[in-house]
């Protein structure tokens, strides 16, 4: 497989570690196979249970319990647990092959940067996979800077998530399974970013997804997880009918479907036609089923149910922001067209308030973190959606180190505080806040990075969410002044007015996310302890093997923001990721933004001050107003009333949804297509009326055969004179 | 004179025929087939002549064996059927029956 069969034209980066891209991918796959099969074996000859596990066993299933389900609900995991017997094997081939993934894409990287301009991508083909006509796609892999960035951050983070496993995992009895499908999941997503046409990006996209699935109904023992992967999956599949729609209008007008060739064909589409924005739209509808935006982002705070390091891979720092990655891909064409472009910044902006409101209000630790990472998300669109390809990937990486930490960090809560409640058998919430407080004490580690995530997130300098977050806001600012955006209309509204509203609502979103994580931080680790009397012996910080990486994404998330440090603040090289990034989107940006603005200039300063002034706000606000003394354990109480409870219910869209979509499906399903249809139409019309009709011809049949021989003589004869007759009288 | 053969022929055919189909007693049907026969026969002999080849004549020296053959048989059968229902009208006989 990894001859190359197609003649590559001699590129720089030929004769490099860039040639082995295609062992990117198949090192966690083989992975994947050794794992799977060590699953599927553990199946049949389930080994004694550890009797060393018997003092820490019970993180495994810690998060069986989601907001919805009440405390208690997952009544075997008091019980024995029966530890992998291959789980040694397991954690060497599972960690082992996205580390060597990632040791691979460093030297790729290095390879890259040490060879001067790179202008085109690097297509490696493999084979040809479907050839028809005009269709003709090979499975190509193509490296650019774009992917670079998101293969580093992928295998990076990923492996750093695969150590935190270790020991968020170890008692578990799926351990080998659950490696499995996060291995299999670093190939996918490395086939989504690798990608050298958009079918070969799709079967990435769908093998996330599948991953995704499976992994948030990994406890499938409990229907509500069970019932929430479900919902991924289907949600998705909805987003996933426009990205299709997309690939079918592109290949019928552009008659290829690889990424250099269709960015190269884009400009002949026409500016702002209505074929292009179509194309766009469609495309966005993909992404915004997977990267959870309005109005399809119901299915990522179900997707808590699966364990905790699956939710920070998957949930936060790759899979979602593979929408945000394919626009970025795909930027000839969103350049082409202002209304797409303008559109995805608005969802992207609408999604990033509202979620951030409902974040205000949840109790459940990685409730918060999901609505959180759905604003985030948002946050990323705006900026990709202004035609800031380079900022709006900036903010992806950031958010993937602090993101990843603090559900890394809420899972070693979740740890500790499951492990608490194990030792005295109670049942109960292990993740809502009210039963945490006062963990600082126990957990140091835990609490010091998670409070540089939370002011990175909240965009506190010199935190690299800061930096990233105001590279956007200052990119909308930007192109609201100038460029293609500002001059053309949405809706009827000048583009210009849309931008500067937009800019208001991230500033204002800037504020919740800054409050909402300060509540976060002060519910869980200040404050008195709620967890109780007896428990409290047992709060204790988790082992290195899931502290470690923990610190490394902190140090990340501190300094992570010197990748693209703005014109304005010299602090040291600026604008690396930018410049790293320009031969990629470079072209695309130039079209939306028009005159680059080039020397900083006093409103950048005032941007900045703004967002420092809003970020810090937050966090007092925050301080000033919640009081984690006065807050009750969850069992004592008291239901929240008026606005508060729309905010907690998350607006009752969940509701809203199942009353106008689920239940007229459902029902409409079982009254029309199964009680109408299949059992009205097709098994009494089709299936059964065919019975009764072959019984009919028998029955006329049968009469014929009297047994009367003289009968039989005539039938001959007058057959006999027909024939005779038709061949006369022809 | 072939003409004549051949219409003499057809009769005798289609008396076989309408014997087979109308009358009811298994001697009689069995004669007429035998009658059909001999028709087929008498136009194999006058086509062989017309076109001065053996072949017919061939022909009809196997139908002949065969008509043998197969009034052995079938009379063998009659019997047989008489013996059990004491009558050979084919009426009373319906054993083909589905």
């Amino acid at each position: 497989m990894l001859q190359d069969l197609a003649a590559v034209d001699v590129h720089p980066l030929a004769a490099t570690a860039a040639r082995f891209v295609g062992l990117l991918p198949l090192l966690p796959l083989a992975g994947f196979l050794v794992n799977g099969a060590l699953s599927l074996a553990s199946s049949y000859t389930r080994g004694p249970a550890d009797p060393s596990a018997g003092g820490a066993h019970g993180a495994a299933d810690a998060h069986a319990s989601t907001a919805s389900e009440p405390a208690g609900a997952h009544g075997d995991d008091h019980g024995e647990v029966a530890r992998n017997p291959y789980a040694a094997v397991t954690t060497l081939i599972g960690t082992l092959m996205p580390a060597l993934s990632f040791a691979l894409a460093v030297a790729i990287f290095l390879a890259m940067a040490s060879a001067g301009e790179i202008n085109t991508p690097y297509v490696r083909s493999y084979f040809d996979w479907m050839v028809t006509g005009d269709l003709q796609i090979r499975w190509a892999f193509q490296l650019d800077q774009l992917s670079m960035v998101m293969v580093l951050v992928i295998t990076g983070v990923g492996t750093l998530i695969h150590i935190f496993s270790i020991g968020y995992m170890r008692d578990d009895p799926g351990y080998s399974r659950f490696f499995a499908y996060l291995n299999l999941f670093v190939a996918f997503m490395l086939v989504l970013v690798l990608g050298a046409s958009y079918p070969v990006i799709f079967v990435g996209w769908e093998g996330v997804g599948l991953c995704s699935y499976l992994l948030i109904g990994f406890w499938f023992n409990e229907k509500a997880n069970a019932d929430a992967g479900l919902k991924a999956f289907i949600v998705n599949r909805i987003g996933d009918v426009g990205f299709l729609m997309a690939m079918f209008m592109i290949f019928a007008n552009l008659h290829t479907l690889d990424i250099t060739a269709v960015s190269a064909a884009a400009p002949s589409l026409g500016f702002n036609s209505a074929l292009v924005t179509t194309i766009c739209l469609f495309l966005f509808m993909g992404c915004v089923g997977k990267s959870a935006q309005l109005p399809l982002y119901v299915w990522l705070p179900d997707a808590m149910a699966g364990p905790t390091p699956v939710s920070a891979l998957i949930h936060a720092a790759t899979m979602v922001t593979a929408g945000v990655y394919l626009i970025a891909r795909s930027s000839a064409l969103f350049a082409m067209s202002t209304t797409a472009c303008i559109t995805v910044a608005v969802i992207g902006t609408v999604t990033a308030l509202f979620a951030a409101t409902i974040g205000l209000k949840q109790w459940d630790i990685k409730k918060v973190l999901a609505y959180s990472t759905i604003s985030q998300l948002g946050y990323m669109f705006m900026g990709v959606g202004a035609g800031a390809y380079a900022a709006g990937m900036f903010h992806l990486v950031t958010h993937a180190f602090f993101k990843a930490l603090l559900f890394l960090g809420s899972g070693s809560v979740i740890f500790a505080m499951h492990r608490a409640y194990h030792h005295t058998g109670s049942h109960e919430d292990a993740q809502d806040m009210r039963n945490m407080g006062g963990l600082r004490k126990y957990m140091p580690w835990t609490f010091v990075t998670m409070w540089i995530a939370t002011l990175a997130i909240a965009g506190v300098p010199p935190f690299s969410g800061f930096l990233s977050k105001d590279g956007i806001l200052g990119a909308v600012f930007e192109r609201a002044q100038h460029g293609t955006l500002a001059e053309s209309t949405w809706l009827g509204m000048p583009g210009s007015t849309v931008l500067y509203v937009l800019y208001g609502l991230g500033l204002l979103t800037a504020l919740l996310t800054a409050i909402y994580m300060t509540r976060l931080m002060l519910y869980t680790f200040h404050g008195p302890n709620r967890t109780g009397e007896v428990e409290r012996a047992h709060l204790s910080e988790a082992p290195w093997s899931m502290t470690g990486p923990i610190v490394v994404l902190g140090a990340l998330s501190a300094v992570g923001g010197w990748l693209n440090l703005p014109a304005a603040l010299p602090l040291g090289p600026v604008a690396v990721l930018d410049k790293w990034l320009d031969p990629v989107v470079g072209a695309s940006t130039a079209v939306v933004a028009g005159v680059a603005g080039g020397e900083v200039t006093n409103t950048e300063y005032v941007l900045i001050g703004a967002a420092v002034v809003i970020a810090v706000l937050g966090i007092v606000i925050a301080v000033m107003r919640l009081k984690p003394a006065a807050l009750v354990p969850k069992r004592d109480a008291v239901p929240a009333r008026g606005f508060e409870r729309v905010l907690e219910e998350k607006y009752f869209v969940d509701e809203a949804y199942d009353d106008a979509i689920v239940r007229p499906l459902v029902s409409g399903s079982r009254n029309i297509l199964w009680m109408g249809i299949d059992r009205g139409i097709i098994d009494s019309l089709f299936v059964n009326g065919s019975a009764v009709l072959s019984r009919g011809v028998g029955w006329v049949g049968s009469q014929l055969q009297s047994g009367e021989t003289g009968a039989y003589a005539w039938a001959i004869a007058i057959g006999a004179l027909a024939v005779l007759g038709a061949f006369t009288f022809r | 004179m072939i003409a004549e053969a051949l219409f003499f022929s057809a009769v005798l055919f289609i008396i076989g025929v309408a014997g087979v189909l109308i009358r009811r007693n298994a001697i009689i049907i069995f004669m007429c087939v035998e009658l059909m026969l001999n028709a087929v026969n008498l136009s194999f002999i006058a086509l062989a002549r017309l076109h001065g080849s053996t072949t017919g004549q061939v022909f009809v020296l196997f139908v002949m064996t065969v008509a043998a053959a197969e009034a052995a048989v079938g009379l063998a059968i009659v019997i047989s059927i008489f013996r059990h229902h004491k009558s050979v009208d084919l009426r009373n006989i319906n054993l083909l029956k589905g």
